[in-house]
């Protein structure tokens, strides 16, 4: 009976699931990027092999519970000594292992596949994430303006985000767009991520690092290449530049709303991860592929 | 004067909190109270005499069960009060700072003092009666262990009323854990807490491991050796080999807080990831040393309560030793988005995987036990059948989480929660409680009320799928762990208020279960055979509760189910008292100094707290003095007079 | 004293000679089992502190290197003063097997001279690098540097404090199995310490100087 109830209740969540996959409630199951996309075909792949796992687990447990039952007049076969077989044995070593090794073999490529920008894309933009106690700061080397708790994006573009923390560890997550990365005081880590739908999305710091942590959430716009350009010059209109001085009163423990400004000092992203032991991460593969990347852009 | 007295108090003291007022009240009242009684009972000598200095693993292993309960309540309460913040949207019953320790704390207390001593408790009772031995192997270390978990809980848990409880999760992370962000007491509670009971689950290790290599009764080969002392044997290997990895980050976390040293600040050459890589080179195989000795606990529960023998005994042992050899090659799938390269993903994500192999053959092992056999549905094989699908669903989404790219999105989301909670209350948790029920006839020597257990069990299962279930959901929708509050238009209202509700039924479940226990305290069935369960080990082959040198004569091993060999063959061990002439047993003396060291290591985690070393020192002086004292103590055991025993057993019985 | 070796003698007459000493009473073979799977517990500890040590090695802020701290007159002297140590204490052990007390007794005084010498040598080049103004304040990898040679040094301290204890029993119970058993025990663990030395000699100092 319990085993009965549980099966249904199974049945009743990975229902729900899919049924509700679809509405924007669930933007992990429902990405509008490549990496997400890429993320939630496995996920997808996995909840249903583990599913046919645990469906099978739960019928033999189901049926065994049943027949076997502990009732003076149950007919069933008792053979106290049967324990021992080395066909079964063999059969449910052989299926978990298989089924591990088709997991396996997405999981590799598809770790290595993230690693990359996505394929057959536009002209890749890089933009600077910095978490801050407990605000999140964003620079944009190519078009020199910076923001803080937001950004804007043009849809279909890779973006090549490099994430530093010059506060504790925080996680870079935009659900919407594909998974997070941590973002590590002296080290400059790389995400690619990609969106192809115009719209908002949620972004938040996914670690916790302290007192407000939960404040640490941030819009992504993505707009069109257009309206990405016009916002850039309304940016350097509207805004004033960042100083030194003013990045390091931002830094401050704090919670804020969102900012824009037209420009910044250029190191400071660098000088950044350099002061908080960036300079003895310079072997490092991220920063060896980071600078790769930069004079890639370069040209 | 009085300026400065007041100035202090309010800084030592946590104060300004209703809640903390009352907690305090409460504190005082029960000590007054558990003062008085013993007073007017006359029982401090006893208390000291039968408790405090005891080193019979059965005596250590109640008082180990006792704190994990009290433990598991504490923890308990504090989920209950996430759980009620979080129901609804915008509440502030609990402000950020106070959410932020409530997580800590109860994190910390499940895993390190609540299913560390637990298990422990499984230890003391069951092993040295499953190998026929009369104690462990180093009875006065055990108890050193017990005291050293007891006060370095006990200084964990002060941290509640006085200065502030640790508010930077059970994982503790630098830099956020560094002087710079966190200048309080709290975490120098967690760091001395964790360090000094860490010590004591060490020495248990070590104990354990040389009892069941050492101590097993003639013939007990190791292939004849009970499947949850094989899991115990796997457990104590993971402990010996993850433990001291603790130990260092738990020590150069302190000596950058107190010495204002270097290891895992952003300044001057710190790196932080090196304090994430030593914690979960212990905190992975942490999971496996509580979830070994469950399925050990499983295996025995599902063959007693089957009447059969367990399937594929090699294949379980082996399964076993498989995962404890892996489960140090995959702990950096605690953080597959610290930036490693794709290569180092890759590896530690198949070696996750991998784990789910022997895992997944232990539980077709386990159902094909309960195969042509005859299965009687008493609590502890209730707890194990609802194990097994939960415990299924767990392991399945936690292939899911340990594939890398998927894990991005799932990193630190509610579906992570509510992975390690299916894992580690449908793993951890009901492999315990059904030890507890499954022994607990020959600790204490009467049966638990079976209706009252089950309303409790149904109460709990329900509740905990009705909490867990929901909590994957909104990892979907994109909510993170340790959040203390979200906004209505985050949409997660739902799904957190059934969590919600979820909670409290698990907490019905364990009300019932307490009740249970003072109900058949007063009018439970008594156990006089020794072997209610009609058992298969040779725990079973003793009176219930077990006399204090275990057995009188120890039988000769002849197969894995030795007990139920002897039944079948019509022997009993009453007929070996019969046959064979009682001698002199020997055993340990009882001692007081476990208790005292653990004592002086209290003080001295106290100094350093709060930073006054002279008290830090006075208590690691007492503790080298308690050292000393033992070491030149000759007069360290007895023997118990052949009379004494076979009086003993007449009165049992048994002759 | 002589006669103390033959009441030695005799006493070990009353065991069981296919044995060891230490093996002979029922809790030998059990805590010397104990004690081997201890030492892995804190080699393991010591490899924890070692993978620090080479992640934080380079990591000097600016401050002193490691190049320019160490100094080879002052390490060799305490390597030599180590290894002697462990050689007088096999002969320790030795001893004990041939029933002699006396000199049991002498070459355990020899061995806690000879450490206490050690740590008298590691606290002088400490003070040193202090008065240098290389604090395991300045820079992690000082940090890293004093924690695992102090660690280190902490263990010698307490083995000498325990061997100390020892010596006090043999003097006063004899050449007898419990003693065997705990002469041998700390004598593994010197053993050990001087493994562990020979590492921080090969890691810490040679490749700090030859770096």
């Amino acid at each position: 009976m319990k085993s009965l109830w549980r099966k249904g209740f199974f049945i009743l969540i990975i229902g729900l699931l899919f049924l509700t996959g679809c509405s924007d409630k669930y933007p992990v199951l429902n990405p509008v990027g490549p990496a997400g996309e890429r993320e939630k075909n496995l996920i997808v792949l996995s909840a249903v092999l583990m599913g046919i796992v645990v469906a099978v687990v739960i019928a033999l447990l189901a049926f065994i519970v049943y027949r076997y039952r502990d009732k003076p007049n149950n007919k069933a076969a008792y053979k106290p000594n049967w324990d021992d077989s080395k066909i079964l044995e063999v059969v449910w070593w052989a299926i978990p292992i298989i089924i591990i090794g088709v997991l396996s073999f997405y999981t590799v490529r598809d770790t290595f596949a993230l690693t990359k920008p996505p394929k057959n894309s536009g002209e890749p933009i890089t933009i600077e994430v910095t978490s801050l106690d407990w605000k999140w700061m964003f620079f944009y080397p190519d078009q020199d303006v910076a923001t803080v708790n937001y950004i804007d994006v043009p849809a279909g573009r890779p973006i090549q985000f490099v994430l530093t923390s010059d506060a504790p560890i925080n996680s870079f997550w935009i659900p919407a767009l594909g998974g997070q990365e941590y973002t590590m005081p002296g080290m400059a880590m790389r995400l690619w991520l990609q969106a192809n739908e115009v719209g908002t999305y949620t972004g938040k710091g996914a670690n916790f690092s302290g007192k407000h942590f939960e404040d640490m959430t941030f819009d992504v716009n993505v707009v069109k290449e257009t309206d990405f350009n016009k916002w850039v010059d309304k940016v350097k209109d509207t805004s004033h530049a960042l100083t030194k001085q003013e990045y390091q009163k931002l830094a401050k423990p704090g919670v804020i709303g969102e900012k824009s400004f037209s420009s910044y000092p250029k190191s400071i992203f660098m000088d950044t991860v350099n002061k908080n032991g960036g300079l003895y991460m310079n072997n490092d593969w991220m920063m060896k592929d980071m600078n790769k990347s930069d004079e890639m852009e370069g040209k | 004067m009085f300026d400065r007295i007041k100035s202090f108090a309010s800084d030592f003291f946590v104060t300004g909190e209703p809640m903390i007022y009352a907690s305090d009240v409460a504190i005082v009242l029960v000590l007054a109270a558990i003062i008085f009684t013993l007073t007017f009972l006359k029982k401090w000598k006893w208390l000291w005499r039968e408790w405090i200095t005891t080193v019979d693993h059965k005596k250590i292993g109640i008082m180990y069960l006792v704190s994990a309960l009290l433990m598991m309540f504490r923890g308990g309460v504090d989920a209950l009060l996430m759980r009620t913040q979080l129901a609804l949207p915008d509440q502030n019953l609990l402000d950020p700072e106070h959410y932020n320790q409530i997580f800590t704390t109860h994190g910390t207390i499940m895993i390190l003092f609540m299913a560390m001593p637990f298990l422990f408790a499984m230890f003391n009772i069951a092993v040295p009666l499953q190998l026929g031995a009369r104690d462990v192997a180093f009875p006065f270390l055990n108890a050193v262990s017990f005291w050293l978990f007891f006060f370095g809980a006990l200084l964990f848990n002060l941290s509640f009323v006085i200065g502030g409880s640790p508010d930077a999760g059970w994982t503790s992370y630098a830099p956020l854990t560094e002087l710079g962000f966190d200048k309080g007491p709290g975490e120098n509670f967690y760091l001395l807490g964790v360090q000094i009971s860490g010590i004591g689950s060490m020495a248990t290790g070590i104990n354990f491991l040389v009892t069941i290599l050492k101590m097993r009764a003639p013939g007990m080969k190791m292939m004849r050796l009970p499947l949850f002392c094989w899991s115990v044997v796997a457990s104590c290997v993971v402990i010996i080999f993850a433990f001291p990895a603790l130990t260092v980050a738990l020590a150069l976390l302190m000596i950058d807080r107190i010495a204002g040293a270097h290891f895992f600040t952003m300044l001057h050459g710190g790196n932080p990831m090196m304090f994430l890589n030593l914690f979960w080179v212990w905190g992975h195989p942490e999971v496996y040393i509580v979830v070994l000795p469950a399925y050990g606990i499983y295996s025995e529960i599902v063959s007693t309560f089957s009447k059969k023998k367990i399937f594929g005994y090699k294949t379980m042992v082996i399964s076993l030793m498989i995962i404890s050899v892996v489960s140090y090659f995959v702990w950096a799938h605690h953080y597959f988005t610290m930036g490693a390269s794709a290569g180092v993903n890759s590896f530690f994500a198949v070696a996750s995987m991998l784990i789910g192999i022997p895992t997944g053959v232990k539980i077709f092992n386990w159902l094909f036990t309960m195969f042509r056999g005859r299965i009687s549905m008493k609590l502890p094989m209730l707890w194990t059948l609802a194990f097994i699908p939960c415990f299924a669903m767990g392991g399945a989404t936690g292939i899911m989480l340990a594939m890398a790219p998927a894990d991005y999105q799932y990193h630190n989301s509610y579906f992570l929660i509510a992975h390690f909670h299916q894992v580690l209350i449908g793993g951890v948790a009901f492999g315990l409680l059904a030890g507890m029920y499954y022994w607990w006839p020959k600790m204490f020597g009467f049966r638990l009320n079976e209706a009252l257990g089950k309303w409790g069990f149904w109460f709990f299962n329900i509740g905990f799928y009705v909490c867990f279930m929901p909590q994957y959901l909104l990892g979907f929708m994109g909510m993170t762990r340790r959040v203390s509050t979200y906004s209505a238009d985050t949409g997660w209202t739902d799904f957190n208020f059934i969590s919600s509700i979820g909670a409290y039924l698990m907490g019905i479940g364990f009300l019932f279960i307490v009740v249970q226990v003072l109900y058949s305290i007063k009018y439970g069935e008594r156990d006089l055979t020794g072997d209610p369960w009609n058992g298969r080990t040779l725990e079973w082959a003793i009176p219930s509760p077990a006399p204090h040198y275990n057995f009188a004569h120890i039988p000769e091993v002849k197969e894995v189910d030795a007990w139920w060999g002897m039944k079948e063959r019509g022997e009993s061990l009453v007929q070996l008292n019969r046959k064979k002439k009682f001698t002199p047993i020997h055993m340990p003396k009882n001692s007081g100094i476990p208790f005292i060291m653990a004592v002086f290591f209290f003080i001295s985690g106290f100094g350093f707290v709060f930073g006054w070393y002279w008290i830090a020192a006075l208590g690691l002086l007492g503790v080298a003095i308690c050292m000393i004292a033992r070491s030149n103590n000759r007069n360290t055991d007895y023997h118990i007079p052949a009379e004494e025993v076979e009086e003993t057993e007449a009165a049992y019985g048994r002759v | 004293m002589a006669l103390s070796n033959n009441e030695a003698k005799q006493r070990s007459s009353k065991h069981d000679t296919s044995r060891l000493l230490e093996y002979q009473r029922h809790d030998g073979p059990l805590n010397i089992l104990g004690f081997w799977i201890f030492l892995a517990t804190d080699l393991i500890l010591f490899a924890c502190l070692f993978a620090t040590y080479l992640v934080i090695r380079t990591h000097v802020d600016g401050g002193p290197t490691d190049k320019d701290l160490f100094e080879i007159p002052g390490f060799t002297i305490e390597t030599l003063l180590l290894l002697t140590s462990s050689f007088t204490g096999s002969l320790a052990v030795y001893e004990m097997r041939n029933f002699n007390k006396k000199r049991l007794i002498g070459w355990l005084i020899v061995t806690v001279l000879l450490g206490i010498g050690f740590v008298g040598f590691e606290i002088s080049e400490f003070v040193q690098y202090v008065g240098d103004g290389a604090t395991m304040q300045r820079s992690a990898f000082l940090s890293a540097f004093f924690t695992l040679v102090g660690t280190h040094g902490a263990h010698v301290s307490l083995g000498i404090i325990w061997m100390i204890s020892i010596i006090r029993q043999v003097v006063k119970f004899g050449i007898e199995p419990i003693n065997a058993r705990k002469v041998f025990i700390v004598g593994l663990y010197w053993h050990f310490l001087d493994i562990v030395w020979i590492f921080i000699f090969s890691v810490v100092y040679m490749t700090g100087v030859v770096s």
